[in-house]
């Protein structure tokens, strides 16, 4: 006879009996465990679309912004400095191996016309590497070249987006815009790419050379900033440890002397890491929501199994009578709360998944339901059923059977 | 002289009420042989409730010796004495104790999910099980639950129950005490057939009726025997006929 079927039948039973009680006792654990389902598919879910994104920035990509300055004890913000020079990206190109691509950029915003269409959109200095930087292919024309850069022509490529808007369903090689007023001739039009992780369409651009925009449009001599990419992702690490070298060096700054860097360099890896630490924080609140009600829902179960112990006094003087060792009393209790706890952690797991596919529906998220979500959750909800029914169990079987069976 | 089943020597009880003594049992001994029909008689409050507890293995004895079948079960653990009950002992309660939405054969059948005799398989289980039911007069109303029987029913159920593991004695604690005269009488035909198919039975009761089925009376006051006799004008119960599953 296998005493496991039936202690598990006994239990079912006993569940049945009371199934709204059990409903309601179960439910905490529901909610918990659904919450770490959720938690971890929707956690999981924008880490991998915020990595998706953050490759799409390119790959092995480092970027080199001018840093803070001080002048007269005053410190300015990041950018504040305008220290990166053209010879800066030079020297980078020159010196550093481990780099593969390098291009100086710089940004301004300006409105572009076309016939009687006209755009606002952020217009981006870019040399020759920067397609390769941001691994951006074009869908139609071409990029300018190393020669249109030196020379300053009023070229330019414009993004998905700028196209639409200017051009509609007619086909903007070879046609003239404005920028600025200035004329540009467009000699290709960028691949799509879609938001980003903040939300920005990075459709919404027109890249020309860097000379261009920066001696026509916006009349300086200051880098924006440096793009640069490892010449594989291992040597990203070197490849920043190299560039600052470099750059503490042209600039003359003497770490030993407790100068700060007037540059600052962040790398694909830590934009990833930031992202990260975004998901973690958020997904730290799921998680301590998730504690709080397997904690509720442990105390629930205890509770309804102490009623329980205290309703079957009799039932457990028979079973005593007729020969059940207190093993055999605790073990069938603990296997009622661990059936509770399970069958509720089953619940939980379907409306987690469940929670998990709306979200990720609303925020446009992948959805990956986690196996290992459901068996950490199962687990979790199993130990919940044993942590908190072994008291009742305990005390189930420590009746005296002679009054468990007087017990009216 | 063949083993006797119960062997109880200069046996005690005493429970602690704060400061004063109760001495439920006061030295008494008390031997019953295979095959006796034993009634245990007295007023409320003479011990003989605490004896059947210690008889059957539920308490222990302040001090003294209970050899049941040449085992010495005084000083046995709970775990111990859960086994021996198992094996050993029959239990019929005043109050049927039959567990609620369970239908008669599982109930009959509980006894054997404890049992570590040996490992039998649950159609083995599931048909000695039967064979207790239908030595009751119940085999067609094996799935019956307790409410869809009748208090006599219910009690014949608890009977096969007490059964079904072969247990050296039957212990009754007042079978009848919930029970009218008429079904009293059906219940105590099975413990005399039983008897004389050489069970041993001991009776709990406090109702002469009743104890006149037995072969011999042991009556118990104030925690000690006052008459071991034998039944001189004993009454034989007849059980209707057929009985199988008729309403009683």
């Amino acid at each position: 006879m296998t005493k496991t079927g039936n202690i598990l039948k006994v239990a079912f039973r006993a569940l049945g009996r009371n199934k709204l009680r059990s409903l309601l006792t179960a439910l905490g654990i529901i909610i918990g465990v659904a919450c770490v389902v959720a938690t971890i598919g929707i956690g999981e879910g924008a880490r991998l679309q915020a990595e998706d994104q953050l490759k799409s920035l390119g790959t092995n990509f480092l970027m080199i912004f001018p840093g803070t300055m001080t002048s007269s004890g005053a410190k300015t913000g990041w950018g504040g400095s305008s220290r990166l020079s053209g010879d800066d990206v030079d020297a980078l190109r020159r010196e550093v191996q481990t780099v593969a691509y390098v291009s100086a950029t710089i940004r301004t915003v300006a409105q572009v016309i076309y016939g009687n269409q006209n755009w606002s959109t952020s217009i981006q200095g870019g040399e020759v590497d920067w397609p390769l930087i941001r691994s951006w292919n074009l869908a139609q024309g071409q990029f300018f070249t190393d020669q249109d850069n030196r020379s300053a022509s009023k070229v330019c490529v414009l993004g998905q987006t700028v196209k639409t808007n200017l051009f509609g369903d007619e086909d903007p090689i070879g046609k003239m815009i404005r920028i600025k007023n200035i004329p540009f001739k467009v000699v290709g039009i960028l691949d799509s790419k879609g938001g980003s992780t903040m939300g920005q369409d990075q459709d919404d651009l027109v890249i020309a050379p860097y000379e261009t925009v920066r001696k026509k449009i916006m009349g300086t001599t200051a880098v924006g900033a440096i793009l640069a990419s490892a010449a594989s992702n291992e040597l990203v690490p070197r490849a920043q440890e190299e560039i600052t070298a470099l750059l503490q060096q042209r600039h003359r700054i003497n770490k030993a002397a407790g100068q700060d860097d007037d540059f600052m360099i962040r790398s694909q890896t830590e934009m990833l890491q930031q992202a990260e630490e975004q998901s973690r924080t958020m997904s730290a609140l799921l998680w301590s929501i998730a504690g709080v009600s397997l904690l509720v829902g442990g105390i629930g179960i205890m509770n309804i199994m102490l009623v329980s112990v205290t309703e079957r006094t009799r039932e457990i003087g028979v079973r005593m009578a007729i020969g059940a060792k207190g093993g055999d009393i605790r073990a069938q209790f603990l296997v009622e709360a661990v059936v509770l706890a399970i069958t509720g952690g089953a619940v939980g797991i379907g409306l987690g998944i469940g929670i998990q596919r709306t979200v990720a529906r609303f925020a446009g998220w992948p959805v990956s339901v986690q196996p290992n979500a459901i068996w950490l959750a199962f687990a979790f909800s199993a130990l919940v059923g044993i942590a908190f029914g072994f008291y009742p169990a305990l005390k189930a079987s420590r009746l005296d059977p002679i009054e468990a069976l007087r017990y009216e | 002289m063949t083993q006797p089943v119960i062997e109880i020597e200069n046996l005690t009880r005493v429970y602690q009420m704060g400061d004063t003594e109760l001495r439920a049992l006061d030295g008494i001994s008390l031997t019953v042989a295979p095959g006796e029909f034993v009634a245990v008689m007295g007023p409320s409050g003479s011990g003989k409730s605490t004896l059947m507890n210690i008889v059957g293995c539920l308490d222990r004895p302040t001090s003294g010796r209970y050899v049941l079948e040449g085992v010495d079960v005084s000083g046995l653990d709970r775990d111990a004495r859960a086994s021996i009950r198992n094996d050993k002992i029959g239990f019929v309660f005043q109050s049927f104790n039959l567990l609620s939405r369970t239908n008669a054969l599982e109930n009959v059948e509980l006894p054997l999910l404890y049992s570590k005799k040996s490992k039998i398989t649950e159609e083995e289980a599931r048909a000695q099980a039967m064979k207790c039911l239908e030595r009751v007069g119940l085999g067609p109303r094996w799935d019956h639950t307790s409410a869809q029987l009748s208090g006599g029913q219910q009690q014949r159920v608890a009977i096969a129950r007490s059964l079904v593991n072969n247990p050296a004695i039957l212990l009754a604690d007042e079978p009848t005490g919930n029970l009218d005269s008429k079904t009293s009488v059906e219940v105590m035909a099975i413990f005399q057939e039983l008897n004389e198919e050489g069970k041993t039975v001991v009776l709990i009761t406090h109702e002469p009726d009743i104890s006149d089925h037995a072969k011999r009376v042991v009556t118990f006051r104030d925690g000690k025997i006052l008459s071991d006799v034998p039944v001189t004008k004993r009454r034989i119960a007849a059980r209707p006929v057929p009985a199988e599953g008729a309403a009683s």
